[in-house]
């Protein structure tokens, strides 16, 4: 038997090739940390994080939590943070519900409503969000008129529009009493609270008296008592076969355990209208254009992705599941409830969070508007401001990176759990 | 005795069913098959309307063609309410386009598109022949090419700077590079997450999911920002080649996550074959493996491509003017300030950006389908 060379052993060569990577990575790591030295010290800038604790010394137009100017950039991270998170939350929400209706629209059997919802997500797939959230932005929401010709968003606009088509069809014999009707429900239901101008979307603010407290002690026990109704009844079910109304008991505690809260503390919740005053609204919360304009971009197009993935996870169900169920006897509402959704969730979850992650990472686009997000506040305005580039970006980075990593980790988890076992 | 019952007449015959092909069963059954359905056919029909109708108007029927400055735009001159003002698009045609690039120069940008899409087009239609030679010739000789003839300073080409670079001519660059630059990149990362050395694999898993889970902004910034730190102080690079940096490296973790799949697509039979006919690794993976999972994951690749192309838009936060930052630019010019500027060049821009990306995800399509009658014999 011929001696092979030691340089061709398996063994040797993979530990060299590792080796050689290892080297490489290294002595870029080394190089790098070498320029960085001498361009920070060109530049009289120094490594480090106590920068954090610096006074900031610029406003920022929306916060979470209290900040003013003398705050720190440690309080400015933060408050980009919350910011992040906030439209993030807000966008999955309206991009899920969205997302869902578009979806199951495609799979409609009627054959203009698949049409109409197939064209919106060809439309809004196929165009940068950057242009689409620039578009709602400069084009729609600030274009919008001023104050006083605000736009109100509630059902008196549409009462009333429709009073003027009854009146303009009394010249056709309509009776004019049509209209007066419209016309005084339209009264009876008063101003909308909401408005729209090109400052933003004005809201009715809440005012939390004494005694709300319990009212939202009362909500939280609500959903405690419903998780342990739900596993009392799963687990008795299991055991005896018997069902217990869980949707309808849910309903009664969650709704009714606050109402009742809300009216012994003697309706400590109450809403304040905005009025239009002069040249401007007083009262009321306004919601900044620019939130609206990412939250709205943001929402339609993950929108249009998610819908794609509700409508392949639909589809990924046989349709003799569906008949299967159909010959057990079960009804329609059990069918979709019991065996189709359930399937249909397993393809649907892994994609639809992945959506969820690109809805965050988008929502860093808000820079480009102006929105205090946490690139626009801490990369951007700090960045400029400290010139702790390095730190600044790894920081940024980390975040977006512990997001991903905690929701990767969450979703093999999922993976792992829901994985059909087969034998 | 028995009782009997006899019909004495005939019952009538009864109505043939209802036919269930043809338009009108077609009707029934798609648009008007119940009072749900119905009222969901209404309603489409109202939105569709509702949308169609004032887009078209916009576009075309009150649209302005044809003027000189902002003043043939306005209602008041026109004399009816305008839609699109078109003029505008015409005044800032060759900024959209080529942004600041000399106009004596212009034709060199032509020259490069003409050659681009010369060497593209018979590389997508699956029947021309001498595939290899075509691919070399755009993805080896093409990029050297288009880098000269862009920048000059050779063959007695002047030099342009790439501050002078805009609009599309900015965006089609850089998804270019991007695409050019990530499929190498894309294909060793993913070679490297299937490898059997440990260090190899996690160096890789690493990069690959860094890269993956932050924002491009995030990414873009860093290359702008912070790149410029890690170099040394007599490497001047330029601000877009410090974005192609950014984009290209952003696009091979992505590419690298569609390869990989392509990869675990191909049955252990193929390796353990190619072991068996003596191959090396490289020789295993480049004659045998690569060809036929680079050829499953077309669709993906064209999909990402789709995503890469949509993410130039990101370089305006950093200051480089890719078309929507030309654009934007515009609409800050008051000659041509009129109400409908803003919506004149959104749908200018929009129209370009849906045509693109909507005829790739057609060819992906296209692809996928020919691909899927190849597999199932």
């Amino acid at each position: 038997m011929t001696k092979v060379a030691f340089y061709n052993s398996p063994k040797v060569r993979s530990a060299i090739y590792q080796l050689a990577v290892v080297a490489t990575i290294i002595w870029f790591g080394v190089e790098f940390a070498i320029n960085a030295k001498a361009n920070l010290d060109a530049q009289g800038v120094r490594f480090g994080f106590r920068f954090l604790d610096d006074p900031a010394g610029f406003g920022i137009s929306q916060s979470l939590i209290a900040y003013s100017e003398q705050d720190t950039y440690r309080r400015v991270f933060y408050v980009g943070l919350l910011n992040t998170l906030l439209v993030s939350v807000l966008g999955i929400v309206f991009a899920t519900i969205l997302g869902f209706a578009i979806g199951l629209a495609r799979l409609s059997p009627n054959w203009l409503l698949a049409r109409l919802a197939g064209g919106y997500v060809e439309l809004v797939r196929n165009l940068p969000l950057l242009f689409q959230i620039l578009f709602w932005y400069l084009a729609v929401l600030i274009a919008l008129p001023g104050p006083r010709q605000s736009i109100g968003l509630g059902v008196q606009p549409f009462l009333l529009a429709a009073a003027d088509g009854f009146s303009w069809l009394e010249r056709y014999g309509v009776p004019a009493a049509i209209a007066q009707s419209w016309r005084g429900l339209a009264d009876w239901v008063g101003p909308p609270a909401i408005y729209l101008n090109n400052r933003g979307l004005i809201m009715p603010r809440a005012l939390f008296g004494e005694g709300s407290g319990l009212v939202a002690a009362m909500l939280a026990l609500a959903v405690v008592l419903t998780i342990g109704l739900r596993f009392w009844a799963r687990r008795r079910q299991d055991a005896t076969g018997r069902q217990f109304p869980i949707f309808l008991t849910a309903l009664a505690l969650v709704v009714g355990l606050p109402a009742a809260a809300f009216l012994v503390a003697g309706t400590p919740v109450s809403f304040e209208a905005p009025v239009l005053r002069g040249f401007n609204f007083v009262g009321g919360t306004r919601v900044l254009p620019e939130f609206t304009a990412l939250l709205l971009a943001l929402s339609t197009y993950t929108a249009a992705f998610i819908a794609e993935v509700v409508r392949a996870g639909v589809l990924a169900v046989p349709k003799g599941q569906t008949e299967a169920a159909m010959a057990l006897g079960l009804r329609r509402g059990k069918v979709l409830r019991l065996i189709v959704v359930p399937q249909a969730l397993r393809v649907i979850i892994p994609p639809l969070t992945n959506q969820y992650l690109n809805l965050i990472k988008n929502s860093s686009l808000a820079v480009a508007v102006g929105y205090p997000d946490l690139v626009a506040v801490f990369a951007g305005t700090t960045l400029n401001q400290t010139h702790q580039a390095i730190e600044i970006i790894a920081i940024t980075m980390a975040v977006y990176l512990l997001i991903s990593l905690a929701t990767s980790l969450a979703m093999n988890i999922y993976n792992a759990r829901t994985r059909l076992t087969e034998r | 005795m028995s009782a009997h019952f006899v019909r004495s007449q005939l019952i009538a015959p009864q109505e043939s069913p209802r036919s269930d092909t043809g338009l009108s069963a077609w009707l029934r059954q798609r648009l008007f098959g119940g009072v749900l359905s119905t009222t969901a056919t209404l309603l489409s029909a109202l939105v569709l309307a509702a949308s169609i109708w004032p887009t078209l108007r916009f576009l075309l029927i009150d649209a302005v063609w044809q003027g000189t400055s902002r003043t043939d735009c306005l209602a008041e001159t026109v004399g009816r309410p305008v839609g699109a003002c078109w003029p505008f698009v015409q005044a800032k045609f060759a900024q959209f386009m080529y942004g600041f690039y000399p106009a004596d120069q212009v034709w060199r940008v032509n020259l490069t598109y003409a050659i681009g899409v010369a060497l593209l087009v018979p590389l997508l239609i699956p029947r021309v022949p001498y595939k290899r030679v075509n691919a070399v010739l755009f993805f080896g000789v093409f990029p050297l090419l288009a880098f000269c003839l862009l920048v000059g300073g050779v063959f007695g080409l002047p030099h342009v700077e790439t501050r002078r670079w805009g609009g599309m001519l900015v965006t089609l660059v850089i998804t270019f590079t991007g695409i050019i630059g990530s499929l190498p990149l894309g294909i060793l990362l993913a070679l490297g997450r299937q490898s059997s050395l440990p260090l190899v694999r996690w160096s890789c898993v690493t990069f690959i999911e860094v890269w993956r889970g932050v924002p491009l902004i995030t990414v873009l910034f860093f290359a702008t920002y912070m790149l410029p730190f890690f170099l040394p102080e007599s490497w001047k690079l330029d601000p877009l080649a410090r974005v192609l940096i950014g984009v290209v490296l952003f696009a091979a973790a992505y590419m690298a996550e569609v390869v990989r799949g392509g990869l675990q697509a191909i049955p252990r039979g193929q390796y353990e074959a190619a072991r068996a006919l003596g191959l090396g690794y490289w020789r295993m993976m480049i004659f045998v493996i690569l060809p036929q999972a680079l050829k499953l994951v077309i669709p993906g690749m064209v999909n990402s491509f789709i995503a890469l192309f949509k993410d130039t838009t990101l370089v305006l936060i950093v200051a480089i003017f890719d078309l929507l930052g030309q654009l934007r630019a515009a609409f800050a010019d008051p000659n041509w300030a009129t109400p409908v500027t803003l919506l004149t060049g959104f749908a200018f821009a929009g129209m370009i950006y849906f045509a693109i990306s909507f005829a790739m995800s057609r060819y992906a399509l296209y692809t996928e389908r020919r691909l899927n009658t190849g597999i199932a014999h």
